[in-house]
């Protein structure tokens, strides 16, 4: 344990100031290590004490049993409790039906429901109460808006019941991973509009996944740290779906240009 | 008294290195003496592993509860498990023996890493939907607290199986007893196929199956001969390169020794009396070379391309962003190449492999084979299933091998059912009791139907 490499953590007691930093707030166990993001941490500089503070918490972990055990538990505190916020509630699946199950669990993670023909629904609105939602027992859900939230593989479980979805929005979820992709071919038949910009665990393997989504038109796969290679991932997601409008890195994105091509490059018409 | 005369040692010979000398290199062989002396002084303190005569600490140690003979993927999955669900923590010992440590051969390192849970045997569907759950939640087994997290690099594509006229009633009764266990399978014709994956060829081909990648863990939840009992009571572990041994005292050993199962278990006495008694039947695990083959075709099938395994046997699936692919077949009866060594046999993609994948994916008429290498199925040649379980007569011994194929997709869940026999007497979670032993003396084929 010669060599261990001081690399730049953020504390957990970071105030959510932007959204970036909120990312950090949300999942502090996947802002451990930089090595799998990139452009997220660069953009945050501890400061010399946080930093300091850090380098002595792993001195000891590496040293003491107690202190090693202590982290542990904390560490699998944090993660139980990504697993409570995510527990599907069967209960009210039964008595009220699917999409008041659905908006419920929505809400309560602090994201945003539109049923169809009405206006969207925030959990953060005034005025909003849980009770509201009785009254919307049989209307669909068309769009979900869960961005930001801690939702993961078990909590889509309440996702993928709203059968008439067609948009859904999952921009900078720390959670949301190529597993949970591989679980959206429940919603090959309605959904349309997808949105996974700036999620930290999506790569490609988990963009395959998207095949099977026949009918969507609108894809967004911006700024996914995770992705080995951009500008490629897109172009071949293009081929796998080409009815879909794909909103992501420009395919240019990472090559050189030429001395000549420079110049022409802020007139060159770039895919939106 | 004792660190003054260190200290009188230590500094009289740096003056004297300094006053002689004016080099460079004169402090750190002197740093380096130091720390010899201090690690001489170490071992003879007490707290350390103390040995008057020599030093012992490249060698194991020589009493352990468990010493498991094979370091693959199934030896430390057993490993793992048998820490993770001993009660008092620190409970056992557990020591795993592999004889390279490079892993050049053993087959977990190279396999083609495939998982899917298309197969016929109930007990085996079950494995894999835990082992699938498994490397889902690896962080949450896995992690340790100050590094980055674990990406396994998993592809959730799903896994298509193609069946001719032939095997399509075997294939729908699979498919049943697949989703009655709880995996997500869909069984499409030919003319969906063509829809979905435009790129496959559907001559030839009745039905399909393609499995989406399904993670769930469901807990599930019997002659007056005379017998002689055996017990092992030392390992014997030779060093690498030399003559060392070190006699390892255990109450249990494991054998997870992959393709050289067989002949760990012989070391046992497992085998060794009249045929067609229980004290004479042996393991029928032995090595088979299988080769996997990488190409590069630039039309090739796109990024949602599944794993595939064709009617004729022929398997492949996609590997990164740039048109690779990885793929081979597995030899009939006859044709099984030698396994004494792991060479490769670039003829056989020529006359078995590359027609079979151009057939069915006219893409691939044109592909430039990258490399290919050869590795060993620990291959069970009474029913190409695995073996786990404590042996009937060797009574500390217990199996967990034989998996012919597919060691790699079932590893953390056959690793959680061998420390649940170990731990607790019988299976927990996952009753495995018809792969035991003692269907080799019986008779017992348990087939799988669906071996690749």
């Amino acid at each position: 344990m010669g060599e261990t490499t001081w690399r730049t953590e953020t504390p957990v007691q970071q105030p959510a100031s932007t959204a970036r930093h909120s990312l950090h707030l949300v999942a502090p166990i996947w802002n451990l290590g930089t090595s799998g993001i990139r452009g997220l941490s660069s953009a945050v500089t501890p400061e010399g004490n946080q930093r300091k503070g850090r380098m002595l918490l792993q001195f000891l972990t590496d040293r003491f049993y107690d202190v090693e055990a202590l982290r542990g538990y904390l560490f699998q505190k944090q993660v139980s409790k990504v697993h409570k916020e995510n527990r599907s509630s069967t209960g009210i699946k039964k008595q009220y039906g699917p999409y008041i199950a659905g908006a419920y669990f929505v809400l309560k993670q602090g994201g945003a429901v539109k049923f169809q023909g009405k206006e969207w629904i925030r959990s953060t609105e005034h005025g909003y109460s849980p009770l509201q939602l009785l009254s919307f027992q049989a209307v669909p859900i068309e769009a979900v808006d869960a961005s930001d939230c801690a939702i993961n593989y078990e909590g889509l479980d309440n996702l993928l019941a709203l059968k008439e979805l067609q948009s859904l929005l999952l921009q900078r979820c720390p959670h949301v991973d190529d597993w949970c992709l591989s679980r959206l071919h429940q919603l090959a038949n309605s959904l349309q509009e997808l949105s996974l910009a700036g999620c930290p665990r999506i790569s490609e393997r988990g963009l395959a996944c998207l095949h099977h989504l026949q009918n969507l038109r609108r894809l967004d796969i911006s700024d996914l740290p995770a992705v080995s290679n951009p500008g490629l991932t897109q172009i071949l997601v293009e081929e796998m779906l080409p009815r879909c409008e794909v909103l992501g890195a420009e395919w240019a994105q990472g090559l050189k240009l030429g001395p000549e091509e420079q110049s022409r490059d802020t007139a060159s018409p770039i895919p939106a | 008294m004792f660190r003054g005369a260190l200290w009188l040692l230590a500094g009289r010979g740096y003056v004297g290195r300094g006053l002689s000398t004016r080099s460079g290199g004169s402090t750190p062989d002197w740093t380096e003496k130091v720390s010899e002396i201090k690690k001489k002084i170490q071992s003879a303190l007490p707290g350390g592993p103390w040995d008057p005569l020599y030093d012992t600490s490249h060698l194991p140690p020589e009493h352990s509860d468990v010493v498991i003979v094979g370091g693959g993927v199934l030896g430390l999955s057993v490993a793992y498990w048998l820490k993770r669900l001993e009660k008092p923590r620190g409970a056992i010992k557990v020591l795993v023996v592999d004889r390279d440590h490079t892993y050049s051969q053993a087959s977990t390192g190279l396999s083609v890493g495939g998982i899917r849970q298309q197969f016929s045997l109930p007990e085996n569907i079950q494995l894999s939907l835990f082992s699938v759950d498994f490397l889902r939640n690896i962080n949450e087994y896995l992690a340790v607290v100050d590094d980055p997290p674990l990406d396994v690099q998993f592809n959730p594509s799903g896994y298509l199986l193609l069946a001719s006229e032939k095997g399509a009633a075997i294939m729908e009764s699979n498919v049943k007893v697949q989703r009655q266990e709880g995996a997500k399978v869909c069984l499409m014709s030919p003319e969906q196929l063509q829809n979905k994956f435009p790129w496959i060829n559907t001559d030839g081909v009745a039905l399909a199956s393609y499995g989406f990648i399904t993670s769930s863990s469901r807990m599930q939840t019997s002659s007056g001969k005379e017998m002689t009992l055996k017990r092992i009571h030392e390992v014997h572990v030779k060093m690498d390169h030399s003559l060392e041994y070190q006699p390892v005292e255990c109450a249990l050993v494991i054998n997870a020794a992959g393709a050289w199962s067989g002949q760990v278990a012989e070391l046992a006495g497992i085998g060794k009396g009249p045929p067609g008694t229980l004290e004479g039947t042996k393991l029928p695990v032995e090595p088979r070379k299988r080769y996997v083959y990488f190409w590069h075709c630039p039309e090739g099938p796109g990024l949602e391309t599944p794993f595939m395994a064709d009617t004729s046997g022929a398997y492949f699936r996609r590997e990164g962003l740039g048109h690779n692919y990885l793929g081979g077949c597995s030899p009939t009866e006859e044709e099984e190449p030698d396994p004494g060594n792991l060479e490769v046999d670039h003829d056989f993609f020529q006359d078995k492999v590359w027609p079979h994948l151009a057939h069915r994916v006219p893409a691939f008429q044109s592909l430039k084979v990258r490399s290919a290498w050869a590795g060993y199925y620990d291959y069970n040649t009474f029913d190409q299933n695995g073996v786990v379980g404590p042996h009937p007569l060797v009574v500390n011994m217990y199996f967990a091998t034989g998996f012919s194929g597919h060691g790699l997709q079932q590893a953390p869940a056959v690793g959680r059912a061998v420390a649940e026999m170990v731990l607790e007497g019988q299976f927990q979670t996952i009753n495995l009791s018809s792969l035991l032993f003692s269907r080799f003396y019986l008779g017992e084929k348990v087939e799988e139907r669906n071996i690749i």
